[in-house]
Order: structure tokens, then C-alpha cells, then sequence
């Protein structure tokens, strides 16, 4: 009676596919770089199309999913996987919502498969239900829950709820067959496992680079069995750390992945001894900063459990350049411009933190935008330790959407208005005001300091007076 | 004047911190070290006495849910005689989102969780469909207040209780009220954070003013390039 059962979504997938990529190319044409828009056309010509192609993947998926960090961490077991040999279907630029997925998978489609063997992705917070049910992973990884962006997700409760849920296969997933991984450090996220007895957790156990007091940042410091306030022993970065309820006598577990010893080596990078069930070994980290001690260490935990040996760990996460925008150095007219994203209070801390650890005086450009993709909200610059570096700056540059919000962030933080400039017109007149600011000078760095789609902006740029490779070279 | 010191009491800036709220107290002591003024911040939370004779201005922010609902017990507890006797003496009090809904007589929370008001503004709080979340600008007495809203309740305000202001842009204590938040005196509720104070130097001062009792002429002015650009920015941003 009806037409021969192509599927239940209309279109077959190899014609969907076509059409979403017809879709990519008219709108590269039209100077639209949306990285997610073909995603977009194929889910909306085949809303099976991620779980279909996903399903081809001969080794299954991983999944990776926090506030901070999702991006490194992801090129981090990247690294690892391709030293282990293992080819990788991999959303590498970020585009970590539904359409960002499916647009990988739809660039990696050739004949009808995919063309790589393990596929790896970092999904964004909110979507992390949906994104689970549709790849069904062997591997979750979990690593922290911070304030960011709250004007699009609601409150950070209401995100561990969620993830509570589908932890549990509360979500209409049934029952959640796959590994799970939590950042022992992140009571909102440790707390996920506690009905499971199977959670492989990481954490950093050296207390030599805990601080003494918790930052301004700090979230989820209520016990979420009884809601006592947490005590800590040793505080890292924001809310992370060393942690117990006074009340209840609840406690931070102890990880089987561990930063036994931590060296950091200002903006440069970090000497590291890890620690996992199969033995520890001393790692090299080319990326700045205590917080990208835990993006190594969230690695390690993932590929440990895919099975990978201990020396290729090492050797992956040693070999780990910056991620796309994320701690990225370049050098233009001669000089070192070094980009550090900056998208929320507890990342912005440590990116002071890890300033403060530079030499000399800093000349920075500092670029805020609030389109949706930053947050519209910018009260969390309010909430970042730019105090820290009060008595270092040089110069600043305060650009982007709202860069006269980032001028009074800095002179409220203790920087005497004369060396804060506004330069609201453009990145390319922000970009020039900054290496006139700064010395003439090959050995003294700029650092830029960028929102998300500020960041994305000035790359671009970059690109355009060939300082930076394009993100599709 | 520089013997003169600004006394601020920050009520549970462990737990109503949500939105930056620091950034506020922050203008406030910066704004007043500028011009010779004293500045002193006393920080209270859960279990502590407050002195009712001790602050010129109490500073409330906002709070998640579970936090909100333990100071709300608190506050109306442990400080609620306080903070009546500041007020009524003509303290200052500014209060963003989830404090200005503990001003008011009592929050719906959710069903069957209703916490407790100080009753201080003649105002309740009822949850609602969904998230009022953006940036806002309002209209006070002919100058504007530009922010950012974000708020799952909805405040009613009784007959003749005054709003803050007008709503230009945004979407206010209810979202078709036409008023955003509530004043009585030198009491001040709002859902405008951002913070609210760094996008609105002029409300700092006046706010700075109205604590110690003086007229806002009196302070000095200072050099707000930076602070009306901001100011200017916020407008922008919501659409004024």
C-alpha cells in the first residue's frame, strides 16, 4: 500500500548525507563558516542520523563532557589514541552540540561508513542526555561542573541533576551500559557515582599546588547528601580539591588515577608524575597551568580504560600541542602572541593564575564579547581573580562586544586607568592598538586573552595576515 | 568627609554569591577609597548575630535554589529582628534576585516549598513557567538602570508598594508587570545583576549617599570615562 520501506525517516542516509554536505558548501560559499550547519540539515532530514552512523563505528564511542577543559582533553586522548594507532572520528574544533556531531560523522562518511575506527567526542553540558542516547558509548567521562554561561543553562544544580539522570539511565536511557569516568576533585561530579561501584575516578594528590584559600569562583560547596557546607583539606582550582562533610561524613573518593607529584613551569607547562592501576610514570606537559594537569590526567583515566599501555599514555600526552585557540602561541610582525581562552570565571583564574607565574610586567589584550556562544551574561568577569594581576600589567587592551565592561573590570581589579585602552572598533584595530602598546621586543609576549567567539575572531585574523594555520589546514 | 566610613554588612556572601555579586561590593569600596571615604565590609552567614546599629548598607545577592532556601530560614530566624531595626532606623539595604525575593513576604519556590520573607517590601514571589532571562534596562525616576535578569520567579508587588522603576527593555519582576523590583525608603530590592553597580556608576553613588546620609552632590565626582562607556554598553545591550 505505502512506498517500499526506505526507513522511517523518509530520505535514505547516503542522500541525506549528500544534501547536508550540498547544504555546508552553498553556505562556505556564502562566507558562513558554521561548522555545525550541514549537522543541522542531516538531523533534520534524518533525526536517526547520528545513532545510524554512530552505530558503524567498529570500535564504539567515547564521550567526554565538563565545563572547562572539554577540548584539550579531548586533543589530549586524541594524541594518545593516534600514538596507539587507533584511526579517530573526532568533532577536533568543538562543535560539541547535536549538529556538531552529526557533522562529523557526516565528514568522516565515505562509501557508507565511517573512516575512522573509535569515535571521540566531547559533548556539551546540556546536551549530554540526548548525545548518549543517540551514540550509546562504551566510555563517559565526566570531569567538572562549573559556573559558565548561566543565562543559557540555567542554574549548576540543575546541570548535575541531569547528569545524575543519565548516569542512573533515570532519562530514558536503559540502564546506561557504559563505563563511567568522574573527576574525583568536583564533589558535584564524584557525587554522580555514588551508587555505582564500578567508577574509575582521577584526581591530583600532590597538596604542594594546593592554595591556601578557596577563590572567588568556587561553586558547589554543599554536600549533596545532607547539604552541609564541604570542608577542604587542600583547594585547586576553583571548587576542586580535597574535600569532605563535616556532617554526614561523606567524602571525596580516593582516585585510582592520581597526580602523585606536580611541577609547574609557569606558562610554559607542567612536569607531572602520574599514577594509575597499572603503574606510574613522569610526563612532560607542554600546556600551561594546574588545570591542564587535569585535562592530562583525564586522559590518562579515558585511555587507561580503552586499554591503552602506560608508556604510549606518556608519550601522547607529552607530545600535545595547544589545542585550537586554547593556549595557543603564534608569531606575528616578529612577536609572540600567546591565546589563552578565557570563557568563565574558574578558566579565567587560572589563566591569571598561570600569568602571574610569567616574567616581567604583562601586556595583554583582552577581548569580551556576549553573543550567545560566550554567555550574553558577562557578570563573571566580576567573579574572575583578575586582582592577581593588578600590579603586573604593563598595558591593557579591552576589546570585543563589551569592552568597556572589561576596561572597569581591570581598573576596579586595581589597574591605573592609564595603562587600560578601549578599542571597540573591530579585532583587526584591537589586534594593532595591542603590539603598539606592547615593547617592540621578540622576547616579550602578548598575551591575548579571548572570549569564545572572540577568540574565534581573532584567529581569523590571525589567519588572514598568515600569523595562524586556518582550522581546516 | 574623610572621617566618615562606609559600614556594609554582606549577609551570606558564601551562598548568595550567584551572580558576580562581589563585583557590587567591590565599586562600592573602590568608589569610596577614591575620595577619602572609610570602608569596612562585616560578612554574616548562616548562625551568625547581626548588629542592628553596626552597617549603613546590607548587601544581599543571589543564590541557588538549595542555598536560598537556607538563608531564607536564617533570615528569618536568626537576623530577622536585626534587619527590621536597620531598617527601620533608615539603613540601606540592596538586595539582587534571590535576596529581593527574601525581602518580600514569603517565595513559592515550588510546590509545597514556600520559604519565608522578611516582609521588608510589600511584595511575594511565585515560581513560573520557565526562566525570565536577559539583559533589561529600566527607567528611575528619569535616569536609566542597565543589567541582566535571570529569574524563575515571578514578584508581585501589593497596591501601593513602589517599583523600582519602568521597564524599557526586558522583562522585569514579572514579565508583563511593566515595574522591576521595589523600593521603600532606602530599602531596594532588584533582579538587575551583571553585576548591577559597574554597569550603573551613578546608582553606586547614589547608594553610597543614601547610607551615609548625605546628598549624592556631596561626593566627589571621580573620572567614570570607563564606567559610562560600560553604562552606555549595557544600554546597548539591551536594546536602549
Amino acid at each position: 500500500m505505502s512506498a517500499p520501506a526506505r526507513s522511517r525517516g523518509g530520505l535514505p542516509l547516503s542522500a541525506a548525507v549528500a544534501t547536508a554536505r550540498l547544504a555546508g558548501r552553498a553556505a562556505r560559499m556564502g562566507g558562513k563558516g558554521g561548522t555545525s550547519l550541514p549537522g543541522k540539515v542531516l538531523t533534520r532530514l534524518r533525526p536517526d542520523a547520528i545513532a545510524r552512523m554512530a552505530d558503524r563505528l567498529e570500535e564504539g564511542s567515547v564521550v567526554l563532557s565538563a565545563t572547562n577543559g572539554k577540548t584539550t582533553t579531548a586533543a589530549l586522548v586524541a594524541s594518545i589514541l593516534e600514538a596507539h594507532g587507533t584511526t579517530l572520528v573526532h568533532n577536533r574544533q568543538g562543535a560539541n552540540m547535536a549538529g556538531g556531531i552529526a557533522a562529523t560523522l557526516m565528514g568522516s562518511w565515505r562509501g557508507g561508513r565511517p573512516n575512522g575506527r573509535l569515535g571521540l567526542f566531547e559533548v556539551d553540558e546540556f546536551w549530554l542526555g540526548g548525545l548518549v542516547q543517540q551514540l550509546r558509548p562504551r566510555v563517559v567521562l565526566l570531569a567538572n561542573l562549573f559556573r559558565d554561561q548561566l543565562d543559557r543553562y540555567g542554574e549548576l544544580e540543575a546541570i548535575a541533576d541531569r547528569w545524575h539522570d543519565i548516569v542512573a539511565g533515570d532519562d530514558g536511557t536503559d540502564g546506561a551500559p557504559f563505563r563511567l569516568i568522574l573527576g574525583a576533585d568536583d564533589p558535584a561530579v564524584a557525587d554522580l557515582g555514588l551508587e555505582r561501584d564500578d567508577v574509575l575516578y582521577f584526581g591530583v594528590g600532590d597538596v604542594s599546588v594546593a592554595q591556601t584559600v578557596a577563590d572567588h569562583a568556587s561553586d558547589a560547596t554543599t554536600c549533596r547528601v545532607c547539604g552541609a557546607a564541604y570542608v577542604y583539606t587542600a583547594s585547586f582550582v576553583g571548587h576542586l580539591g580535597h574535600y569532605s562533610c563535616p556532617s554526614c561524613g561523606h567524602t571525596r573518593p580516593e582516585p585510582q588515577v592520581v597526580a602523585t607529584r606536580v611541577v609547574l613551569d609557569g606558562t610554559r607547562g607542567s612536569d607531572v608524575t602520574i599514577a594509575l592501576p597499572v603503574g606510574s610514570v613522569d610526563v612532560r606537559i607542554n600546556l600551561p597551568g594546574l588545570y591542564n594537569v587535569y585535562n592530562a590526567l583525564a586522559a590518562a583515566a579515558l585511555t587507561h580504560a580503552l586499554g591503552v599501555p602506560l608508556a604510549t599514555i606518556a608519550a601522547g600526552l607529552s607530545s600535545t600541542a595547544a589545542a585550537f585557540g586554547r593556549a595557543e602561541t603564534v608569531v606575528i610582525d616578529d612577536r609572540e602572541l600567546q591565546l589563552l581562552l578565557v570563557k568563565n570565571p574558574a578558566g579565567a583564574n587560572e589563566v591569571a593564575r598561570t600569568l602571574a607565574l610569567a616574567d616581567g610586567q604583562l601586556d595583554v589584550l583582552a577581548v569580551l564579547n556576549d553573543r550567545i556562544a560566550d554567555g550574553r551574561d558577562v557578570s563573571w568577569v566580576w567573579d574572575a581573580d583578575l586582582e592577581l594581576l593588578a600590579d603586573r600589567v604593563r598595558h591593557v587592551t579591552c576589546a570585543g562586544t563589551r569592552a568597556a565592561e572589561m576596561a572597569v573590570r581591570w581598573k576596579y581589579a586595581g589597574v591605573p586607568s592609564d595603562r587600560i585602552a578601549v578599542v571597540p572598533e573591530g579585532i583587526g584595530a584591537a589586534l594593532d592598538a595591542a603590539l603598539d602598546a606592547a615593547p617592540a621586543d621578540p622576547t616579550v609576549p602578548l598575551y591575548a586573552i579571548p572570549t569564545y567567539t572572540a577568540m574565534l575572531e581573532l584567529r581569523q585574523e590571525l589567519v588572514r595576515r598568515g600569523a595562524a594555520k586556518g582550522s581546516f589546514a | 568627609m574623610s572621617e566618615r566610613t562606609l559600614r556594609i554588612g554582606a549577609l551570606y556572601p558564601d551562598l548568595l554569591n550567584i551572580y558576580a555579586d562581589r563585583g557590587n561590593l567591590l565599586m562600592l569600596q573602590r568608589r569610596c577609597a577614591w575620595r577619602g571615604i572609610g570602608f569596612e565590609v562585616t560578612r554574616s552567614t548562616i548562625g551568625d548575630e547581626l548588629d542592628p546599629d553596626a552597617h549603613d548598607l546590607l548587601y544581599l545577592g543571589g543564590g541557588q535554589d538549595r542555598d536560598q532556601q537556607l538563608c531564607a530560614l536564617d533570615l528569618t530566624t536568626v537576623k530577622k529582628d536585626a534587619v527590621h531595626a536597620h531598617a527601620a532606623r533608615g539603613g540601606a539595604i540592596l538586595a539582587v534576585c534571590g535576596g529581593y525575593q527574601l525581602l518580600g513576604h514569603h517565595y513559592g519556590l515550588q510546590p509545597g516549598v514556600t520559604l519565608p520573607g522578611l516582609g521588608l517590601l510589600d511584595v511575594h514571589t511565585e515560581r513560573g513557567e520557565g526562566r525570565l532571562i536577559g539583559n533589561v534596562a529600566i527607567e528611575v525616576e528619569g535616569r536609566t538602570l542597565a543589567g541582566f535578569e535571570n529569574h524563575g520567579g515571578r514578584t508581585i508587588l501589593a497596591p501601593g508598594q513602589e517599583p523600582l522603576g519602568r521597564v524599557l527593555a526586558g522583562h522585569g519582576n514579572t514579565g508583563s508587570s511593566g515595574h522591576e523590583g521595589a523600593r521603600t525608603g532606602n530599602v531596594i530590592g532588584t533582579y538587575l545583576h551583571g553585576p548591577l553597580l559597574p554597569k550603573n556608576a551613578w546608582f553606586a553613588d547614589w547608594l553610597i549617599a543614601a547610607a551615609l546620609g548625605i546628598d549624592p552632590g556631596e561626593l566627589a565626582p571621580l573620572d567614570d570615562a570607563f564606567e559610562d562607556a560600560a553604562h552606555a554598553g549595557a544600554r546597548r545591550a539591551a536594546g536602549v
